[in-house]
């Protein structure tokens, strides 16, 4: 099963490393991991999109928890969530599909940020799964480039990763 | 004052009362070297090869409650050293290692002795550090030892550039660590506890299997309390000989994939399982699927959570110190009134007795003709009374080792268990005998692996270590052979070391005493004589049988319940 794990981490050189190397040396998916610091500097929040048996997660969890650089961790899987992620796609408008592509990225509250003689770049953000049906509602032949940031997550109402 | 970092390293193992250092000069480490020189109250001991600087540190640590520390230079001194890193993360040993680095300005440029030392030991260190500014010199070095002996040990490294340990500031040694990320353990859940009793009390077919975490965290006491209040059978792994005394009547032996019949049989179908310290390894309880055919309840204490639950479904997990958890566990036992079953007790105790008819313990066929190796180590365990620090190296020696020198006391049984490194055994005997001077340290090897270290030798002589080395010569990389003797039809492919050196003159070289010994009648006298011969360092070159074989044997990735016995085969 798809779990996103949010953690908080010591904003030092290297800190990455081991969670990548953690899940490359022991044979762990990463669907996606994004890192950023947080509004207190010495912090990163890192949000790691997996998958595996109930098992193997619960494995990851603890694997995560013994780094010593990590210093709080939730599954947001185990309550309520919410997951969001950013895209940007660049389609190509030669071909007189303007309108159809207009009405598509606007169903979806899609945000036209560039556009071309022959392209237009569409900014998307909602779950990944959202990103997933808007890129087949498009179709596969008129998209150039997409760029997906990877999902990130918070945990609903009084769910906080604090330290 | 200001200090040079060098000199701030030197004071900060002075801080941590650190005797002795185990390690090897180079370019980058000048600066610590010769601060090193500039004192008398940390000891180095210079070992032949980083390798054996850290084995060395871990034997040091094994058989004693110290952090052990070794120091090596940059680029191939850290590249050396990393097997030995290894070698007591596997096995959990708490350790700090200091490297040398290029320069701050030169990393990068691929210089001269340059290795990213911080990425190639991150997947085999509890933690490590690359300490850029002089001013945290201290600070790291505190924390280096603090997680090194905390919680789950493990080794730690710190990487401190050349131009670092140059730059001077104020010293300062911190008294305490707050690590905002690293809070371990102490006291497991008094909820859990009471339920893990109550399960042992209602247990009919009970089984206790204690590991190297035993040992390593000192509650070997708790243990034995604990197994005669149940009056439970108890197992060992082989990392965990000695935490329980062999010489009891619970003792079952040590289980596994060269454990006893009456062990393995015992784990295979008991109904309440205690796990302490212990990790349910692939070379303890081979197939997962083999042993959860079974149905049993599992009450797992362990530090470190991530070892329970990794490989099998645990019922009662216990996070915590064992020695906390194991007295919070006795005194609930002991204030309950209940007591176990005593008609299953009895039936249990007569299934398990009836195993060990069939098992016997160990048991081989000695003959007048030829050494049999696991003879050498009945004589061994003789003529020590029992109480010497045996190392070893991997292969069959060391199962030889395991399963006949019955081990009474937590810590003189010092094996790479997990990672299984030959060449562990001469520099860990260096470690052993450092920190317990005076004491018998026997180094039992094989013709294989003292090769990987022999020269150590050297180092041997020049520190005056009367280490006894028991080498058990077949001639082969016996377990190798054994492997392909079972599993490749006999064809023993690079398995015969037919280009062995002299060992005796070997060992006269570099200035020690060889003994060769050919005949089972020359055992005894040969032991007799190494062992009083205190302040030498006896290398004993025993011609053993090279056919023999380690039983029982449970085959890789098979059940517990299909062990092959000796006389099966």
């Amino acid at each position: 099963m798809r779990h996103i794990i949010s953690l908080l981490m010591e904003n030092e050189a290297g800190a990455l490393s081991r969670v990548a190397g953690l899940f490359s040396a022991r044979g762990y998916n990463i669907e996606s991991l994004i890192v950023a610091p947080t509004e207190d500097p010495t912090l990163s929040r890192m949000t790691i999109v997996t998958s595996g048996s109930d098992a193997v997660i619960e494995q990851i969890n603890k694997q995560l928890n013994k780094l010593v650089d990590v210093a709080a961790l939730i599954d947001l899987n185990d309550g309520e969530h919410l997951e969001r992620e950013m895209m940007l796609v660049k389609v190509n408008t030669h071909s007189g599909n303007r309108e159809e592509l207009k009405r598509i990225s606007d169903n979806f509250h899609g945000r036209v940020i560039d556009e071309s003689k022959n392209t237009r770049t569409i900014e998307l953000t909602d779950t990944c799964a959202r990103l997933d049906s808007f890129l087949e509602a498009i179709g596969h032949d008129s998209i150039l480039e997409t760029v997906r940031t990877g999902a990130s997550g918070i945990g609903r109402g009084e769910r906080i990763l604090k330290l | 004052m200001e200090l040079t970092g060098a000199e701030i390293v030197i004071r900060c193992l002075q801080e941590e009362q650190v005797e002795h250092v185990f390690g090897y000069p180079g370019g980058a480490v000048l600066f610590i070297y010769d601060a090193l020189f500039q004192q008398d109250k940390v000891k180095h001991i210079l070992v032949r090869h980083e390798q054996a600087a850290v084995h060395a540190a871990d034997g040091y640590a094994r058989s004693s409650d110290k952090v052990g520390v070794a120091l090596v230079t940059s680029g191939p001194g850290l590249t050396n050293a990393v097997t030995g890193i290894a070698t007591a993360y596997m096995d959990s040993i708490p350790m700090v290692i200091i490297s040398g680095q290029v320069p701050t300005y030169a990393i990068g440029e691929d210089a001269f002795q340059e290795v990213d030392a911080v990425g190639i030991t991150r997947p085999c260190v509890k933690h490590n550090f690359l300490v850029k500014d002089v001013k945290d010199i201290a600070a790291t070095i505190k924390k280096a030892f603090y997680l090194a002996r905390s919680g789950r040990p493990g080794p730690v490294l710190v990487d401190i550039p050349k131009d670092v340990s140059n730059h001077k500031t104020r010293f300062e040694y911190p008294d305490s660590v707050n690590i905002r990320s690293y809070h371990p353990q102490g006291k497991g859940d008094s909820g859990q506890i009471r339920l893990a009793a109550q399960m042992l009390l209602e247990a009919r077919r009970p089984m206790i299997y204690s590991g190297g975490g035993v040992v390593l965290s000192g509650a070997s006491g708790q243990l034995i309390d604990l197994v005669r209040l149940l009056d439970f059978p108890c197992t060992n792994t082989l990392m965990g000989l000695g935490g329980f005394p062999a010489s009891d009547k619970r003792f079952v032996g040590m289980l596994g994939m060269h454990g006893t019949y009456e062990a393995n049989m015992a784990m295979q179908h008991c109904d309440v399982l205690l796990a302490v310290g212990a990790r349910f390894d692939d070379r303890v309880i081979g197939n997962v699927e083999h042993f959860a055919e079974v149905p049993r309840k599992i009450i797992h204490i362990d530090i470190d959570p991530s070892s329970i639950a990794k490989r099998v479904k645990v019922d009662v997990p216990i996070v915590g110190e064992l020695k906390l958890v194991l007295d919070e566990l006795l005194s609930v036992l002991r204030s309950n009134k209940q007591a176990p079953n005593a008609s299953d007790m009895a039936a249990w105790w007569k299934q398990v007795d009836e195993w060990r008819g069939i098992g016997g313990g160990m048991r081989y066929k000695n003959s007048s003709e030829i050494i049999k190796p696991q003879f050498v180590i009945e004589k061994l365990h003789e003529i020590t009374g029992g109480d010497a620090f045996i190392t070893s190296d991997v292969g069959q020696h060391q199962m030889w080792a395991a399963q006949y020198y019955k081990f009474e006391k937590p810590r003189r049984w010092i094996n790479s268990g997990g990672l299984g490194t030959m060449g562990f055994g001469l520099p860990a005997a260096m470690g052993v005998q450092m920190v317990n001077p005076g004491a018998m340290v026997a180094c039992v090897t094989g013709e294989g692996s003292i090769q990987m270290n022999i020269q150590e030798l050297s180092t041997c002589k020049q520190f005056h270590l009367p280490i006894k080395i028991i080498l058990l010569n077949n001639g082969y990389l016996g377990m190798v052979r054994q492997w392909q003797e079972f599993f490749h039809g006999n064809r023993y492919s690079e398995t015969y070391l037919n280009a062995l050196p002299d060992f005796v003159r070997l060992a006269e070289a570099y200035g020690h005493v060889g003994m060769r010994i050919e005949k089972p009648a020359d055992v005894e006298t040969a032991l007799k004589e190494a062992f009083a011969r205190k302040d030498d360092l006896v290398f004993l070159d025993f011609k053993t049988d090279p056919t023999e074989n380690v039983f029982p044997m449970v085959p890789g990735g098979r059940g517990l319940s299909e062990i092959i016995l000796a006389e099966e085969l």
